[in-house]
């Protein structure tokens, strides 16, 4: 299939993709990451959990605090991906030195234990001051000087069960700073993760807990005036077995002959017990299927576009991630 | 379909054990659960994994063996903690209603409490355990406080490590427990809950918080060039009123700082005593499994006492040795054949189904061989994915039949 004429996000620049950890949440932002500048869009793939997740998935070294180019997006138009894994420590000093022409003082406040505590022990300005340098990402100013612009970034967020916390910054500050320079950095980045510009894409597979966790993130992003983008179903089982095959084999109506017939053409005559244990086989995927479909129904009700991406059986590497970022372009993520 | 009915659907699915766990040696799990000895059994890893299932499961097996077993879980799923009575958050232990103790083992005498955590009334209770009632209330109403009870990223590992302290001196003392079950927090990392409590002790013994007491102690010691740098940075960056909260918070907590250090102390020897295990667990995924290898590394460190390792969620695999080439070569040659009858095309589905499975549980086998050459001493069982999430007594029953039969 060809990639969709336009993404359904035209206006969003940041996209958010969080997930229930085990869906694959740091695997489709960067698949989505190769969608974007295989769009012709120059994107920072960025990431928040110090897991150098990212160095992982592109198979590079450890990445340091700066901005890297890790991939290029594919076809003749594509544009390249740089990666950043923003971590606090790094953010408050690169903050400080931007902001605040501390001197002396900037090294002082690590001396004393500042740096660790406001990156560790402060409530809520963790995450002030990661999602304020994803802000600077999007929003280059005169201050960073010669910083590359970038069409599209994109976060490998904290999972579904923290996001709203961790995007809802001067929510989580309200109670503690009712004013001062914090305030006002926080309400900036509010702003702009309230506006248009910005998508919360939610990854999920298609089994109760994450399905029920993502329907739950959902309302709680409604809820925090955050604007919920997609919903990717991700490890989907192959579509192999149209539904009244399936039906005949949750039914175990499947004449083993024909099977064993069609096994003879096919020069795969192992036998009875070959024919036996791949109906058992298909029984069991029928049977999963069917609770899948359940789940996706589910899925749908929530409301939000939804994406689907395969259950790649060799595993992510760089080839797989480049298959699922095709897919996401044919089905208008990106 | 009724949950009930499709979890004794997926009873006979579960039969034979996924393929043979390679090269390392086999989880004894009822071997630890019987061992009279063994008090605390605490379940790690990522997040997604299934941890807070495993211990449930774990918790319900050694109730039923005999054991009198209180489970700390973290953030159960709705089900789950409705199944086992724990669904209203009050922080104290309570009965499992359905528990059949005595009846599979002839072993009578086991119960099974569990309890959710409550991670701001943990620490309110540390706080009102610890100051006088006065002080206690002037804490617990500063919004400093407030801030960090409820939203600090490592209070939940903290707390969890706090109560597990607590709910072990409650077994020693009273003797209503002698086997501690506990889940740990879906951190960012799977050592966050190892290191909370040393970071928060260190923090409120740290420099910074001399420096916030100073003006309260006597300011002619510290009023240092840097002190003045500092506390005029502090201001123009976070603002008067909020260091003027922190400063009546530390304050406050001063007097208490002494009993956090001594509590996270000994939380920490705790976690390193004879009696406690950890059960590492993950899924045979790249990500999951590097974390279980990270953590296997941390413990041994640590000095701190390591079971095993559980992988979840594995997939079965086939019978028979049919090849996934084989399998798509035959699906080839019916193509080539012009085969387009329903069986046809039924067996062309099937071989490529085969062919999928064949190759998921061969990459999966990669990864826990990969995992078991570098740790060839850690005792492994390995769980075939079950078709739903578990949320009865029945389900958890299951898990523990399988976490039992690896041996």
């Amino acid at each position: 299939m060809p990639p969709a004429p336009t993404s359904d996000w035209p206006a969003v620049q940041l996209h958010i993709v969080t997930g229930k950890g085990g869906t694959g949440k740091s695997t489709v932002a960067a698949a989505l990451a190769l969608a974007l500048a295989s769009r012709g869009k120059t994107v920072l793939l960025c990431e928040v959990e110090a897991r150098q997740g990212i160095a992982q998935l592109f198979d590079v070294a450890p990445l340091p605090y700066e901005e890297r180019r890790i991939a290029h997006g594919s076809g003749p138009a594509g544009g390249d991906v740089y990666a950043l894994p923003i971590d606090p420590e790094s953010a408050m000093m690169e903050y400080l030195a931007m902001y605040y022409r501390l001197g002396r003082a900037g090294k002082a406040l690590d001396r004393f234990g500042v740096i660790e505590f406001a990156t560790t022990i402060a409530p809520g300005v963790r995450d002030v001051l990661l999602t304020g340098k994803l802000y600077e990402t999007a929003n280059r100013n005169s201050r960073n000087k010669g910083a590359r612009q970038y069409d599209a970034v994109v976060l490998d967020a904290p999972p579904t069960g923290r996001i709203t916390q961790f995007l809802n910054v001067s929510d989580e500050l309200a109670g503690l700073a009712k004013m001062g320079p914090i305030k006002s950095q926080s309400d900036t980045v509010t702003t702009l993760l309230r506006s248009r510009r910005t998508a919360v894409h939610l990854v999920t597979v298609l089994e109760e807990m994450p399905v029920q966790e993502t329907a739950d993130g959902v309302q709680q992003l409604h809820d925090a005036g955050l604007p919920v983008g997609g919903i990717v179903v991700n490890q989907v089982r192959p579509q192999d077995l149209d539904k009244s095959a399936r039906t005949a084999l949750l039914r175990r109506k499947v004449d083993p002959a024909g099977v064993a017939a069609a096994l003879g053409v096919a020069r795969v005559d192992d036998g009875a017990t070959l024919v036996d244990s791949l109906l058992e086989e298909g029984h069991d995927h029928a049977q999963r299927r069917a609770l899948e479909d359940e789940q996706r129904k589910l899925v749908a009700g929530i409301g939000a576009p939804t994406y689907e991406l395969p259950k790649l059986a060799a595993g992510v590497d760089l080839t797989g991630l480049y298959e699922l970022a095709a897919q996401l372009c044919e089905q208008g993520l990106a | 379909m009724t949950p009930a009915h499709r979890s004794a659907r997926s009873h006979p699915r579960i039969g034979p054990l996924v393929a043979g766990t390679g090269t390392e040696p086999a989880l004894d799990v009822d071997a630890l659960l019987d061992e009279p000895g063994q008090r605390i059994i605490v379940c790690c890893g990522a997040g997604g994994v299934g941890k807070t299932t495993t211990a449930a499961a774990l918790g319900l097996r050694a109730a039923e063996r005999g054991r009198k077993v209180v489970v700390l879980t973290i953030d159960p799923a709705r089900r789950l903690a409705q199944a086992m009575g724990i669904e209203a958050l009050d922080n104290v232990p309570r009965p499992v209603p359905g528990v059949s103790t005595g009846s599979t083992t002839g072993k009578p005498g086991g119960s099974l409490d569990a309890m959710m955590l409550d991670m701001k009334r943990t620490f309110d209770e540390v706080v009102e355990s610890q100051a006088s009632p006065e002080k206690a209330a002037q804490i617990l109403a500063n919004p400093f406080y407030v801030a960090v009870s409820s939203s600090f990223a490592g209070t939940q590992e903290y707390m969890a490590m706090e109560k597990l302290g607590q709910l072990d001196q409650d077994a020693r003392r009273t003797g209503r427990w002698d086997l501690i079950v506990v889940d740990t927090p879906p951190s960012r990392s799977a050592l966050d809950f190892l290191d909370a409590p040393e970071r928060l002790a260190g923090f409120l013994d740290g420099r910074f918080m001399r420096l916030l007491l100073a003006p309260a102690k006597g300011p002619a010691r510290l009023m240092t060039a840097g002190f003045g740098l500092v506390t005029n940075a502090l201001t123009r960056i976070i603002g008067a009123q909020v260091l003027r909260d922190m400063q009546t918070f530390v304050t406050a907590f001063d007097t208490l700082f002494g009993g956090f250090r001594q509590r996270a102390q000994r939380t920490f020897e705790l976690l390193q005593a004879d009696g406690t295990a950890f059960l590492v667990v993950a899924a045979p995924e790249p990500d999951a499994l590097r974390e279980a290898a990270y953590f296997v590394e941390r413990l041994k460190e640590e000095r701190m006492p390591l079971a095993g390792l559980v992988v979840n969620r594995a997939s079965r695999p086939p019978e028979g040795d049919l090849s996934a080439d084989r399998a798509m070569a035959g699906v080839e040659r019916l193509r080539a054949a012009g085969e387009t009858s329903p069986a046809a095309e039924m067996t062309a589905g099937l071989l490529r189904l085969h062919a999928d499975r064949v190759r998921i549980v061969e990459r999966e086998t990669r990864l826990r061989r990969s995992f078991a050459t570098s740790h060839p001493d850690v005792a492994t069982a390995v769980l075939p994915a079950l078709a739903t999430d578990v949320h009865d007594l029945d389900g958890l029953r299951t898990i523990g039949d399988l976490l039992g039969s690896q041996c």
